[in-house]
């Protein structure tokens, strides 16, 4: 389904994940958040900024594993565990913040 | 449940002319949700998919060469290259790429878990895994 | 009039480059594609059959195909000219007809 963005169309798969990752800006994250009811934070993008510099060097999003290690090796271990994470992406740090990243599904997600 | 196998993946396919080489990466990343015993093993034309520099702006495909690069965070503890392989094709270990590993609980580091092997390595490798995944 | 002989696969996998380089006559034109372009590899088991084919065979190799693998100029078998697209229906233009090696 395609979400509105600054008067711009983006398509979504059908999960609701960007299309084309190229066509990701901050309002994206915007639109998908206000969906979900969810008041996005500094701490949100964090997150959301680091999944972009993620997938800019390895070219693939993190599975929820590898982001939890990875955040925590970059801002410590207060914010590198699950607790903190569930905590800022409910429904999933994994899924949740890739989607508003403009980020695939992470490999490995089911 | 808990008990712990060892696994390789036996990667013998040149990267792009074939879908084998990203689809072995990608069954390696999911994968990796399982705590296993992985390994890598690269072979034949399998090599070329470590080669460093691949640019793939002019040919309409995804560059996954840096995704390889994240398979320490991924747990993988072993990237092994055949020696002979490397030979036949011109290539040394310094035309790969390097991939660093790291635990985050012991912060115990290796920097480079890409290392070349000779056939009895191979072979003595080959045997101690437990199951090859063959790509 | 001569041919162009195209090859896709790589020369330690397939021996399809062998075949086309035995089975086309002299002055043919030998373009290398896709996984085709390790066989424009410097320093490996196949420069010397590649050489050896260049005395009466003209020998290209597709420049996207060699950047994707990461095979840059310095590595390639000095008489092997790299072409672009453009190169490549150049080729198929200056030739009687194409023949893919699979």
């Amino acid at each position: 389904m395609p979400i509105e963005v600054n008067g711009k169309t983006l398509e979504t798969d059908e999960e609701g994940y960007l299309a084309n990752i190229n066509e990701w800006e901050p309002g994206v994250a915007e639109v998908m958040a206000k969906e979900d009811e969810l008041d996005l934070t500094d701490e949100h993008w964090e997150i959301i900024k680091f999944l972009r510099e993620y997938y800019e060097e390895y070219q693939i999003a993190p599975a929820v594993r590898v982001l939890t290690k990875a955040v925590g090796k970059k801002m410590g271990k207060d914010k590198g565990n699950s607790k903190y994470l569930y905590g800022l992406f409910p429904y999933g740090p994994g899924k949740q913040a890739c989607r508003y990243a403009g980020l695939p599904k992470p490999t490995g997600c089911v | 449940m808990s008990d712990i196998k060892k696994f390789m993946y036996l990667n013998r396919r040149a990267p792009y002319g074939t879908i084998y080489a990203w689809e072995s990466l990608e069954v390696v990343l999911i994968g990796a949700a399982f705590d296993q015993q992985v390994s890598l093993m690269f072979m034949d034309d399998g090599v070329f998919q470590l080669v460093k520099g691949s640019d793939t702006s002019q040919s309409d495909m995804k560059n996954f060469l840096p995704t390889y690069r994240t398979l320490g965070d991924y747990g993988v503890r072993h990237l092994y290259v055949d020696k002979a392989s490397l030979e036949a094709r011109g290539l040394t270990t310094d035309d790969l790429i390097e991939v660093a590993w790291e635990d985050f609980e012991t912060e115990e580091e290796v920097d480079n878990i890409v290392e070349a092997v000779d056939a009895d390595q191979v072979v003595q490798l080959m045997a101690e895994s437990e199951v090859v995944f063959s790509f | 009039m001569a041919d162009l002989h195209t090859v896709n696969k790589s020369p330690f996998d397939k021996n399809s480059l062998e075949a086309a380089i035995k089975f086309s006559q002299a002055g043919s034109s030998i373009l290398l594609i896709e996984d085709g372009v390790y066989g424009a590899m410097k320093g490996t088991s196949a420069e010397a059959m590649v050489k050896g084919a260049m005395g009466d065979k003209k020998m290209y190799a597709l420049k996207s195909d060699l950047m994707a693998r990461a095979i840059k100029d310095d590595r390639i078998i000095e008489g092997v000219t790299v072409v672009d697209y453009a190169g490549f229906v150049d080729l198929v233009e200056a030739n009687d007809k194409v023949q893919a090696w699979l």
